[in-house]
């Protein structure tokens, strides 16, 4: 039976249309109008046109600061962790030895997330390393319940997908370049600074965005590792929607939190492209 | 780098009993090469024959297992790549994609300590562009550049540092043949304006005869035969650089005398072939009797030297010659190059047509199989 080509293509793109709009469209209209509502006597939302809910954002204000400070240092911590890693495993480790340290990085995933975090909450504990700490006498040390310790579970949780991308940058990197870098004269370090590095780019752009994109909505390892005490948006977000019932509110504090993605995301990108001379990506030949 | 006067008698480059061993791989085996001033030299071998390792221990990529490299009389066995005043030309080119073509260019230049002048670097990139015909071309990115650009880019990176040796990674297998052609010229060329001391890398033997002062012939990491290109055609050490050098008949015998003036090898059907050798040969020996095809002549009747009745079996015609394929009982098939002028006296020859191919009493070469 023959089918005109662009209904052929329409059909194939039915399944994916029709979930990205009741999954995705459909729910932001839903927020978006519910941010303009109020909250019912019981809580949910009452049908009203008022700005109230956006002018009582500053209520909010900590969890705001909290994630547009962790976000981008969680992001920054992983990059710096990963990138090291990244290039070690495509760039020095024998392929043997590839092979087993990449099984390695992807092996946690085999485990829930809160799984692993609650992990952490043992090891960051009163009896956990802060207590191996006091036997060298570094005593009182507070390691769970703090910023510090959400950072050592956003770098242990997203490391894996800021290694990847930079790994599969620098993997496909042609090796002849360093060569030739070499053969012109520049000594291992200008190599890295001048060829590797701006290279690997992509990696290191999309790595940040993947990880910076997923921290801002973040909420499990600040629930489980700020212990109340140090909560994203997303945590605000939980304590809205289901304690206080405040929709309206909630669904503002949620299109703030997206209107502030939006505008990062783009800033970011635009300035990533710029940084690549008008390419989406560096060829390589 | 200083260099004493004295030095200045020493050759640009050598490899002295060196060795390249991976694991269990002899890549190259005891090499032992003079590479003389201002020369274009051609390492030629089939893939795996050595050739690049020899290049990559002159670049410095290799440090030699044993022996020792030296540049200007020195050794520079430890010697790093970025500290060699030598420069490749890789095979795919290895420009670096995320900067302009000058940027590329002026990219040795820029490792220079102390630091070259900016004005100075982009008067040298200019300079460059212009020895490669590619004026102008500064501000493009590479991906905008055709393959021969490209080739032509690279050229220009290697050159603009002035380097003592100029290494070519087979730099135009990547080219179609008209492009190869003249680019082979323009190599030349270049070469011999520049007055730089290359060193080609190639398995195209066509590609060596035409530009090379003199070919290194490598096979299984070992140098089977330097010399001319006229030389390795016309005096081949044995059936191996015979058989690469250009296309030959070869006839398998047995020695049947040798001695300085010549020596004759009985072959298939009790038929004797004389000729000269360049190697020590005993009676008894298992050899070849190698041909030129323009050695051969056709015709249709005997006409003097030592003749054959064969078969034409195919015909190729190839412009200025025809080449045929022709079949002999005893002696089997063999090719015979025919050019166009005799061809006009003799008439041409159709598949299946009888024909006397015919050669020149003692004009065969008897080589050992190695």
């Amino acid at each position: 039976m023959a089918m005109r080509p662009q209904y052929r293509t329409a059909l194939f793109l039915l399944p994916a249309g029709v979930w990205f709009f009741a999954m995705l469209v459909l729910p932001l209209v839903v927020v978006f109008v519910f941010s303009f509502g109020e909250r019912g006597p019981a809580g949910g939302y009452v049908p009203a046109f008022t700005f109230d809910n956006f002018l009582n954002l500053g209520a909010r204000w900590t969890a705001f600061k909290n994630t547009l400070t962790l976000a981008p240092i969680g992001t920054l911590a992983c990059l710096l962790i990963a990138y090291p890693l990244a290039y070690f495993l495509a760039l020095r480790a024998s392929p043997k030895l590839r092979t087993m340290l990449l099984i390695l990085v992807i092996v946690p995933f085999w485990t829930s997330i809160l799984i692993r975090s609650y992990a952490w909450i043992f090891l960051l504990g009163g009896r956990g390393i802060p207590a191996l700490l006091a036997l060298v006498g570094l005593e009182d040390l507070r390691l769970i319940n703090t910023p510090f310790a959400v950072l050592v579970g956003i770098v242990y949780g997203y490391l894996p997908l800021m290694v990847f991308p930079i790994y599969v940058s620098l993997e496909r990197l042609d090796k002849r370049l360093l060569e030739a870098s070499a053969d012109l004269g520049a000594p291992p370090l200008r190599t890295f600074l001048t060829v590797t590095l701006p290279l690997s780019m992509p990696g290191v752009a999309t790595g940040c965005m993947l990880v910076f994109i997923l921290l801002m909505g973040e909420f499990l390892i600040p629930a489980m590792l700020g212990g109340g005490k140090v909560f994203f948006v997303g945590n605000a977000l939980v304590d809205l929607f289901l304690q206080s019932r405040n929709w309206a509110y909630g669904s503002a504090v949620a299109m703030a939190l997206v209107l502030i993605m939006l505008v990062t995301v783009t800033a970011y990108m635009r300035a990533t492209r710029r940084w690549a001379g008008g390419r989406d990506e560096v060829s390589l030949m | 780098m200083k260099s004493e006067p004295s030095l200045h008698q020493a050759p640009i480059a050598e490899l002295r009993n060196a060795s390249k061993h991976f694991g269990d791989v002899i890549a190259a085996d005891a090499l032992n090469l003079t590479i003389k001033r201002g020369e274009f030299l051609s390492f030629l071998g089939p893939s795996g024959c050595g050739k690049t390792t020899a290049l990559r221990m002159l670049a410095g990529f290799e440090a030699p297992t044993k022996g020792d490299v030296l540049l200007d009389g020195n050794a520079v066995n430890d010697l790093p790549a970025h500290r060699r005043p030598v420069n490749m030309v890789f095979q795919h080119y290895a420009l670096f994609p995320h900067l302009t073509v000058a940027e590329n260019i002026g990219y040795g230049l820029r490792q220079r300590r102390p630091r070259m002048p900016t004005s100075e670097i982009a008067t040298a990139v200019e300079r460059a562009l212009d020895t490669v015909r590619l004026p102008g071309y500064g501000p493009r990115r590479i991906w905008e550049m055709s393959g021969g650009q490209q080739q032509r880019v690279a050229l220009a990176r290697a050159i603009v540092n002035e380097p003592k040796l100029l290494l070519l990674d087979e730099p135009l297998a990547a080219l179609d043949k008209k492009l190869r052609r003249d680019m082979q010229i323009e190599l030349q060329t270049l070469q011999r304006s520049l007055g730089i001391t290359f060193v080609l890398v190639t398995h195209d033997q066509e590609e060596a005869l035409s530009m090379s002062d003199r070919i290194c012939i490598l096979r299984g990491g070992r140098i089977v035969q330097v010399g001319s290109p006229r030389d390795l055609y016309d005096r081949p050490k044995n059936r191996y650089v015979a058989d690469f050098v250009g296309k030959s008949n070869f006839f398998a015998g047995t020695v049947q005398q040798a001695s300085k003036d010549g020596c004759s090898l009985t072959v298939d059907g009790g038929h004797v072939i004389s000729g000269q050798s360049t190697q020590d040969l005993s009676r008894g020996q298992k050899c070849s009797a190698s041909l030129r095809p323009e050695q051969i002549r056709l015709t249709r009747k005997p006409d003097g030297g030592v003749s054959y009745p064969v078969q034409i079996v195919t015909r190729i015609f190839l412009g200025e010659h025809t080449e045929y394929l022709v079949r002999h009982a005893d002696l089997g098939d063999f090719l015979v190059l025919v050019p166009r002028q005799a061809e006009a006296t003799e008439g041409g020859f159709e598949p299946g047509d009888a024909a006397i191919a015919t050669w020149a009493n003692g004009s065969a070469l008897i080589l050992a199989d190695d």
